[in-house]
């Protein structure tokens, strides 16, 4: 092994080829993605959240259902089955950050908008158990209590549009009326009820 | 793909594939030798007083590099990986999944069409065909209406014969087919909360519950202003607008005094969500049969 020694006595030489040698793989499937248009251009229809929508899908974050929900139909027939058409890159454009999730503890949530009705959602969450009785999913009944003030709701959007989130100046100066006084509940319904609502596809 | 992100990623792919290649026959030569002392073949290095054989990889190691790499030409030739270069087999995960439905559509479509073809009340006696129900219904009515069927606080139960919006077959096709919207106004604004406690003492008269007579009566008059036009003037309901039967004691909600009282002052709104957009029309016609079957076995 000629000059191997070279690379062992000289850490920055060393630095620079590990990172040499593992970035091939972000160099050739990341990077072309930022440019193509697949995956970079919005689907048909698709619309930044809502100030309301927008809310509840931080309350989504905040009480961590990506954790256990995925946000991704694979284009496997048993999922299509299941949960109607596969993603598409398009849909997630406005997405910062992506909640595609990486592990199912419960069902996919895709395309779960307006297949159940508000009452269901509410009943749902506020606990499990009332409406399936096998479940296993937490109930999260305080938000049912918590009310929001749309303190921060223009600010959100203005940095979302900041990264390429089409949100107009009406939008942003409308946005704390619009969200004051709903509830964490009713935010995070109609954050559910608009999911995957563009593509349809019959199982 | 433009033809700069084609070159950038075949590119990379093959140097880095020729890198790879390079480092492990590189690394095949053995650089110190002494073959009169093989003892003699160190790098040098002294830790602790180990040294270090300047030895070649295990065969058995090395052979298995030369595997991946022969796979990895291999795995370009067949699928795609080299920018737009589709792969001689022409696979994607899309076509994989037409593929795959095309076959399902072969196995499921004539079922299914013979299915359609049957009247829905002659289908609900069909045991093969409930079989299959009960799993469709499993996976798409079960979440709201119960495993069984047997509905829920604010889901209708579909195993009694009490229907809000008709249980006729046709009647329960179009209920799926197109969703229902339920909606009872909130009354508490417009009649005042006296009144909402007389008619809930009023409504619990009409499904003969325990009751105050005095109040009922009173209640009757605010009832037969307000209600009927939805419920009807016995309180019996009215399917084509889906106002309950107010007078049969089965509750899609609460059915005690508080409950009652709770539904006139903040009204109710119930949506069943339409179908016929999520599932295919065979589908919701077995379906239907189904929750027909439900309330023929009681």
């Amino acid at each position: 092994m000629k000059h191997h020694d070279i690379v062992e006595k000289n850490i920055g030489l060393m630095i620079v080829l590990i990172i040499v040698a593992i970035s091939f793989g972000a160099l050739v499937e990341i990077v072309p993605q930022f440019f193509l248009k697949d995956t970079t251009e919005p689907v048909e229809g698709l619309k930044p959240l809502s100030a309301v929508q927008l809310e509840g899908r931080d309350i989504y974050i905040r009480e961590g259902c990506h954790v256990c929900h995925t946000q991704m139909v694979r284009p496997l027939r048993a999922e299509v089955e299941r949960y109607g058409h596969y993603s598409v890159a398009g849909e997630s454009v406005y997405e910062h950050p992506f909640l595609w999730g990486s592990k199912r503890t419960g069902p996919d949530l895709a395309r779960v908008g307006q297949r159940y009705s508000d009452e269901w959602h509410k009943a749902h969450l506020y606990n499990p158990r009332n409406v399936v009785p096998q479940s296993n999913m937490p109930a999260f009944p305080w938000l049912y209590d918590r009310v929001l003030t749309g303190k921060y709701t223009a600010d959100k959007m203005k940095a979302l549009r900041s990264v390429g989130v089409p949100y107009t100046d009406e939008d942003i100066a409308g946005a704390a009326d619009a969200v004051r006084g709903v509830t964490e509940m009713d935010a995070l319904v109609a954050y559910l009820q608009q999911l995957g609502t563009l593509l349809t596809y019959k199982r | 793909m433009s033809i700069f992100w084609n070159i950038w990623i075949i590119g990379l792919t093959l140097a880095c594939i020729a890198l790879v290649t390079w480092v492990l026959f590189a690394n095949r030569k053995v650089a110190i030798k002494d073959d009169e002392e093989p003892e003699n073949r160190t790098t040098g290095h002294v830790y602790d007083g180990i040294e270090e054989y300047d030895n070649p990889l295990p065969k058995w190691w090395f052979q298995l590099f030369v595997g991946t790499l022969v796979f990895t030409a291999v795995y370009l030739v067949i699928y795609p990986g080299l920018g737009s270069f589709p792969g001689v087999t022409g696979w994607t995960s899309l076509n994989q999944l037409e593929r795959e439905q095309d076959k399902a559509r072969d196995v499921h479509s004539e079922i299914y069409s013979a299915f359609l073809q049957t009247p829905i009340e002659e289908l609900a006696q069909d045991n093969a065909a409930m079989k299959m129900a009960v799993r469709l219904f499993a996976n798409n009515c079960a979440v709201c209406h119960g495993a069984d069927g047997g509905g829920n606080y604010g889901f209708p139960n579909l195993t009694d014969k009490d229907w809000l919006y008709g249980g006729s077959a046709d009647k329960i096709k179009e209920t799926i087919t197109h969703g229902r919207a339920g909606s009872m106004p909130a009354w508490g604004p417009i009649i005042g909360e006296p009144n909402v406690l007389a008619v809930s003492e009023y409504v619990l008269s009409l499904s003969n519950q325990e009751h105050d007579k005095d109040l009922a009566a009173k209640g009757s008059a605010v009832f037969q202003q307000n209600c009927i036009a939805c419920h009807g003037v016995d309180g019996t309901g009215n399917q084509a607008l889906g106002a309950p039967n107010l007078a049969d004691n089965i509750w899609l909600y609460d059915g005690s005094r508080e409950g009652i009282a709770y539904s006139v002052r903040n009204g109710r709104a119930n949506v069943m969500p339409a179908q016929k957009d999520m599932l295919q029309e065979e589908k919701i016609h077995l379906l239907a049969a189904y929750v027909y079957s439900l309330s023929l076995e009681n």
